[in-house]
């Protein structure tokens, strides 16, 4: 049993097996904390793949858990249509009225507008774009790793993971640097559950965005009345189609861009020093061979899945594999089971940093909504990863990395590491 | 069997002879051609086995399903000779078949 599986089963809670299928709720983000997810989803896989549930905090919706079922749906928008979000929403929140209502954004939008306005950020992601970010990528990562002390504990999410996708989503942005922080605490502050840490109370949480809003009110007014320049906001603010946007879809859109932009991939930064280290013997592969990387970056975005579930709602009744889905209904779609799905992956809970198909995974989500920015996402892993291997033949994790209350993102909010010599 | 000619971004020329009935997709990444991802495996559902069909082909390649148009609308090197490979089978009438690989898939 490799050190992962061990963990896992240390952590597994044996109730899982013993709870009414009816029951289990797979979005509890408690599990999700505590890394205690894995059984739930198993059981799913093999007893209830289209499985409903009623009673949750998230009220009634279905979990659709097997890697083709979860590409079914995911590429059929007409019958499961993104419209008017793409997180479940505990109940509360619904009756409340979420921090988002009024506002929508791409991601959760169907075909024409969906097409139209994503079209207009995909330049900022494209190959020659990517051309011109990586070598900035990596000057900031290279200076990133050679400030680090050696032999003192560090927290790997806030000096790494949090510092290099927050500069390159401010430079995508065309913000200062010196504000780039602020995306990282909003786009924690947007997917935070309150009272579980970051955000006492909804007001807070209202307040907070506030800030966000009128830093992004600013940004748009000024790029407005400039000349265009290649960063999103300009995109947005000159482009024909998204000119006259109402306020709060635009803010939408920056919120789509600031989780979708930096969350991801620093979860997944931060997954891939921990899964290393759980793996030793993984780790000592790559390092043998550093061409392995860019399968290694790939392995991890499917091990970590940073985004837990993408949501769907059902725009008529549909027989889904012998459930009877009706107009209306809320259906999640969990990459993180379809990514465990041993009829599709070879040995999923294991981490192998040379899978025969390492790109072979659901992270980014199959048909038109699929991720936007995989590529730059794959960039600032491989890079990275690159100028780690130069300096540091090891990045040892101390202890277990605390994770994220959520069963949306699924991430760390922090990780001891020390750096024990440079090469 | 059908010969196909891939011809990488960078100018280099990838010959294959294919069985009738397989994907140009699948003659690229069963013989290890760069340049064709196919993460999605060769569903439809992804856009990472784009090419760009020599124009003398075509007419004999045809149009894009409803599907495979939207997807290729995620691609950012998109044009009218644009396909997924994935849904381009081999047949006696493509023999010869030339098509052009973007700089990435996306």
């Amino acid at each position: 049993m490799s050190a992962a599986a061990a963990i896992i089963a240390d952590t597994a809670s044996p109730a899982v097996d013993n709870v009414p299928l009816a029951e289990l709720d797979p979005a509890r983000p408690d599990r999700f904390r505590s890394e205690t997810w894995q059984p739930v989803f198993e059981r799913l896989r093999r007893e209830d793949p289209v499985h409903l549930s009623e009673n949750g905090e998230f009220g009634r919706y279905w979990s659709i858990t097997k890697y083709n079922d979860i590409m079914a749906i995911d590429t059929d928008h007409k019958s499961f249509s993104s419209e008017p979000g793409i997180t479940l929403v505990r109940t509360a929140d619904q009756q409340q009225g979420s921090p988002f209502q009024g506002m929508s954004m791409f991601i959760a939008m169907d075909p024409p507008k969906h097409d139209i306005q994503r079209k207009i950020v995909t330049p900022a992601v494209s190959p020659m774009n990517l051309q011109l970010l990586e070598p900035i990528i990596r000057e900031r990562a290279a200076k990133i790793l050679d400030d680090l002390p050696v032999g003192e504990e560090i927290d790997w999410v806030d000096k790494v993971s949090m510092e290099l996708t927050a500069m390159t989503l401010a430079t995508l942005f065309g913000m200062p640097q010196e504000d780039r922080r602020k995306l990282t605490y909003w786009s924690d502050v947007v997917t935070a559950v309150p009272g579980q840490g970051l955000v006492d109370t909804r007001e807070q949480k209202l307040e907070i965005f506030s800030e966000y809003h009128a830093y992004f009110t600013r940004l748009w007014n000024e790029r407005v009345n400039a000349e265009p320049t290649g960063d999103l906001i300009s995109m947005l603010a000159h482009d024909p189609a998204t000119r006259d946007m109402p306020p709060l879809e635009y803010f939408g859109n920056v919120i789509l861009l600031t989780v979708g932009g930096n969350d991801t991939t620093r979860n997944t930064i931060t997954g891939s020093v921990y899964a290393l280290n759980r793996n030793p013997d993984e780790y000592r592969k790559l390092r043998a061979d550093p061409g392995l990387i860019p399968s290694m970056v790939s392995e991890t975005i499917r091990w970590q899945t940073p985004l837990a579930h993408m949501k769907r709602r059902a725009t008529r009744d549909v027989e889904f594999r012998g459930k009877q889905i009706r107009e209306g209904d809320t259906v999640a779609m969990w990459y993180v089971s379809g990514n465990r799905d041993d009829e599709v992956i070879d040995r999923p809970d294991e981490y192998i940093v040379d899978r025969a198909r390492p790109r072979q995974h659901i992270s980014f989500g199959f048909g038109i909504h699929r991720c936007v920015g995989n590529r730059l996402a794959e960039l600032q892993l491989r890079v990275i990863w690159e100028e780690i291997m130069k300096r540091f033949p090891e990045i040892v994790v101390v202890d277990e990395p605390k994770r994220v209350y959520s069963s949306f993102v699924k991430g760390y909010e922090s990780m001891r590491v020390v750096i024990p010599r440079r090469n | 069997m059908g010969h196909v000619t891939y011809l990488a971004h960078d100018g280099r020329a990838y010959e294959v002879e294919l069985e009738d009935g397989l994907s140009v997709m699948e003659g690229a990444v069963r013989n290890g051609i760069p340049g064709i991802d196919a993460d999605c495996g060769g569903m439809c559902a992804c856009a990472t086995c784009h090419v760009h069909v020599a124009d003398e082909w075509r007419a004999a390649v045809g149009n894009p399903g409803e599907q495979e148009d939207e997807l290729l609308e995620l691609a950012p090197e998109r044009d009218d000779a644009s396909r997924l490979s994935c849904q381009i089978v081999m047949s006696p009438q493509l023999d010869g078949l030339v098509v052009h690989m973007p700089e990435s898939q996306h």
